[in-house]
């Protein structure tokens, strides 16, 4: 669903660009709000949410798509937790459409995707586990890194049980805006894949903004 | 119960090497060797079995939902489907599969969900008829190994089945297991597999629905170049080369 934010950058208490291949890693308090902006179009941002008090309570793809009896996120969407609390609820989005199925590029899952000899390419785990290493106050492990959401990404799924890459919804300057209901990590890969169409084989800078 | 004696040098493929049943509402975990398959029949009919998977060599290696869907194109699993580590290898393989469709999406029923539905059953009073969820009964699994709920990741539900409309509503598909379906995984490394047999969350039973299963350990014939599963797709071929490479210099399962 469309739906528009009528939040103005002005405003904000936050900006920071997100480069292809890198990440960010933060603390949202419970009650602000931020944006994830797609400067170019067709971008992926590859999402983890975490209790900021307790990283072992985190986004939940299958309790989200579950509770809510849809498999697409938009505008309205509340994101559970593994133990089903309401962590973020997307309150604006101009996009119409996210994807909690496809999960992460991983150097390995590259390997089936594309081809053996990609396996050293920047992948979207990469970004995480050095994201992890880097900010070892929160204390998380590779056991912590599970299945997340692809804003922008655009992953249809058939009647037949069929699923496909499509080329994205996205474009310059659509975004999507999530408010915290807890104290939350958000932790972004901005996606480094080359590989894949979707995206032009070009992938672009997003910028992160947040409101108090 | 059935056994059968292992000090035999050859094994013939398909051979049932034990067998046992699984009551409803219960849980178990077993480590299935390369080379052996697992056979898991619904005998009265709508069962469900939540799965996970995970390396017994590295633990953190384990079951990965999204990559078995996105590297195959698929949203339901079915024969010729393989089930992938997030380490780009395959744990097993749905060499034999009687239902069509299963799904792993959904997650687990929790003691909330079992409550809202079917009202609550304590042990206390219900003793083996009590309403068991999924959630506690991979986090009493998991705790076998030293795992906690950091490590489930999303399962499977085999013999449940979800479907999709065009604006992504998700619909359980009744009556998607009869009795007698079956499915057959052939293991292509070793795995630690935990299951349960609590009902599908979805599920629209009015009752609580108490479905046993059987399972059954087979002898697995060699993987042939031109398996099914193996030629099913691309990347399932790319993930048999991993699994090989990760075999490299290992004893043969086989002698």
């Amino acid at each position: 669903m469309i739906k528009e934010s009528e939040l103005m950058i002005k405003n904000a208490s936050y900006r920071e660009t997100v480069l292809a291949g890198d990440y960010f890693m933060k603390v949202i308090k419970k009650g602000q709000t931020f944006r994830i902006l797609d400067l170019e179009g067709n971008q992926a941002a590859d999402t983890l949410f975490y209790n900021a008090d307790d990283p072992s309570e985190r986004y939940s793809a299958v309790d989200t798509i579950r509770e809510q009896g849809n498999v697409y996120l938009s505008a309205g969407t509340r994101l559970l937790s593994n133990e089903n609390n309401l962590m973020l609820e997307i309150v604006a989005d101009t996009c119409g459409r996210h994807d909690t199925l496809g999960g992460a590029c991983a150097t390995e899952s590259n390997t089936i995707r594309y081809s053996l000899d990609k396996k050293c390419m920047h992948a979207c785990r990469d970004s995480w586990m050095l994201a992890i290493a880097e900010n070892d106050q929160y204390g998380m492990s590779k056991r912590d890194i599970t299945h997340n959401i692809n804003f922008f990404m655009n992953v249809p799924v058939t009647k037949e049980g069929g699923l496909s890459f499509e080329d994205g919804l996205s474009a310059p300057g659509k975004y999507v805006e999530l408010k915290a209901h807890m104290d939350t990590i958000v932790l972004v890969s901005n996606c480094p894949q080359l590989n894949n169409p979707c995206n032009a084989y070009n992938p672009t800078p997003v910028e992160i903004i947040i409101w108090d | 119960m059935t056994t059968l004696s292992t000090s035999k040098k050859y094994i013939e493929p398909g051979a049932v090497l034990y067998e046992d049943t699984i009551p409803p509402a219960s849980h178990w975990s077993l480590r299935m060797r390369k080379g052996t398959s697992l056979k898991i029949t619904d005998i009265e009919g709508g069962a469900n079995v939540g799965m996970l998977f995970y390396n017994p060599e590295n633990m953190l290696e384990r079951y990965n939902a999204p990559d078995t869907l996105k590297g195959q194109h698929t949203f339901k699993l079915t024969r010729g489907n393989c089930l992938y580590s997030d380490m780009g290898r395959i744990f097993c393989s749905i060499v034999d599969d009687s239902v069509g469709w299963h799904e792993t999406v959904c997650g687990n029923t929790t003691k909330q969900i079992i409550k809202d539905k079917w009202g609550e059953k304590n042990y206390q009073e219900f003793h083996n008829e009590w309403n068991q969820n999924g959630h506690s009964s991979f986090l009493i699994e998991l705790a076998k190994y030293g795992l906690g709920k950091k490590d489930m990741a999303a399962n499977l539900n085999l013999f449940s089945a979800v479907g999709v409309d065009d604006l992504g509503n998700l619909q359980y598909l009744e009556n998607n297991s009869k009795a007698g379906d079956f499915i057959t995984l052939r293991f292509e490394m070793d795995t630690l597999v935990l299951f349960h047999t609590c009902p599908h969350p979805l599920s629209t039973a009015e009752e609580y629905p108490r479905r046993p299963i059987m399972y059954q350990i087979l002898q697995a014939g060699e993987v042939e170049e031109d398996d099914y599963c193996r030629k099913y797709r691309d990347e399932n071929d790319r993930g048999f080369q991993n699994n090989e490479i990760y075999h490299l210099g290992g004893a043969c399962c086989h002698d």
